[in-house]
């Protein structure tokens, strides 16, 4: 199925407004709402006509100063029918996504990601805790409003300071 | 020099070199490898540069077996516990190598996770630049770590390296 089909199936499948489909970039895209989104997904994977089978990847990205503030993005592909489908969730801050961990095994550590990194909540996730950084990380580094060399490193930094490094205070170079 | 220091007997020069003589030639490596320079430690340690002409050939991959811990790659804050604790389980006589520039101050890396330079962990004793190190420096930071334990005092009883001492 080309994109421009499986646009038009989408469309014929979910009539109501709200649900934005486009061929971007060679690429069927869709912008769903987050509430519409659990559904949305069941169809995707159970509908023999699209039988996506196969999650890709989750990822999220930071706007900062837009509204809504995130955007989740869901790569989907088939390997029965060969298509590829790009689904965009815009999502406030402190709402929450519901969570395709139990359609697809591997969004599971997938959505842990996401949360470690972004802060953003899956509701029904069935362990929904930071799987990259460690426990006492105060915040979510990928954010754009986190600072970029932010650190908060677990053991403290008792050795003497390099000669070189007070060198570089004296200058007044950045010094991380 | 700190041999030279006046209230060691006499023979204790002499005791010095030759103990230094022969723990610069039996170096036994422990690669903490995590990244990309391991490559090139691994094309210095086989037969085209072969680091065993240095005494320095056979890596234990024990930290209770070695004496010089070769910190190769970027180290994590997630991991810096880890290096800690492999550099208090080796014993004394120890050194470190710190390979490469991800180790030695991070690197191109200035973020939340990575540590900026493995010296606010373990003592370093030999930083060694490049990203990755070509093999030629390699060699020439372990001929300064053997010029540095031939040279150093050799103390009969060893004073903890380890941070908590």
């Amino acid at each position: 199925m080309t994109s421009e089909e499986l646009i038009n199936h989408i469309i014929e499948r979910f009539p109501e407004a709200g649900l934005e489909c486009l061929v971007d970039k060679g690429q069927a895209a869709a912008n769903v709402p987050v509430e519409q989104l659990e559904e949305f997904l069941k169809v995707m994977k159970d509908t023999p006509e699209f039988g996506f089978d196969l999650f890709m990847d989750i990822t999220a990205v930071d706007w900062l100063e837009r509204k809504p503030r995130f955007d989740v993005v869901y790569h989907l592909y088939s390997t029965e029918h060969n298509h590829r489908l790009r689904i965009k969730v815009g999502v406030k801050e402190d709402q929450q996504v519901p969570s395709s961990a139990l359609l697809w095994m591997v969004a599971n550590p997938m959505e842990r990601e996401v949360w470690d990194m972004y802060g953003i909540k899956f509701t029904g996730h069935p362990n929904l805790k930071r799987i990259l950084l460690y426990e006492e990380f105060k915040g979510f580094p990928l954010r754009k409003d986190y600072p970029y060399n932010k650190q908060q490193p677990l053991l403290e930094d008792t050795w003497p300071v390099r000669d070189s490094q007070e060198r570089m205070d004296e200058r007044g170079i950045h010094r991380p | 020099m700190r041999w030279q220091i006046k209230e060691k007997p006499p023979y204790q020069n002499a005791l010095d070199r030759v103990l230094g003589w022969g723990r610069k030639y039996s170096i036994f490596m422990y690669p903490f490898v995590t990244a990309c320079c391991g490559m090139e430690y691994m094309s210095v340690a086989t037969a085209h540069y072969d680091i065993d002409r240095f005494g320095a050939g056979l890596p234990r991959f024990s930290p209770r077996q070695a004496d010089v811990l070769m910190m190769v790659g970027t180290l994590n804050h997630k991991l810096s516990p880890v290096l800690l604790r492999i550099w208090e389980q080796m014993a004394e006589p120890k050194w470190c190598i710190s390979f490469g520039a991800c180790a030695s101050v991070g690197g191109p890396y200035d973020n939340y996770a990575v540590v900026q330079g493995i010296d606010r962990i373990v003592p370093v004793d030999i930083y060694l630049p490049g990203c990755p190190p070509r093999p030629e420096t390699v060699i020439d930071g372990l001929m300064k770590l053997q010029d540095k334990i031939q040279n150093q005092k050799q103390e009969l009883f060893w004073k903890s390296k380890n941070r908590d001492v």
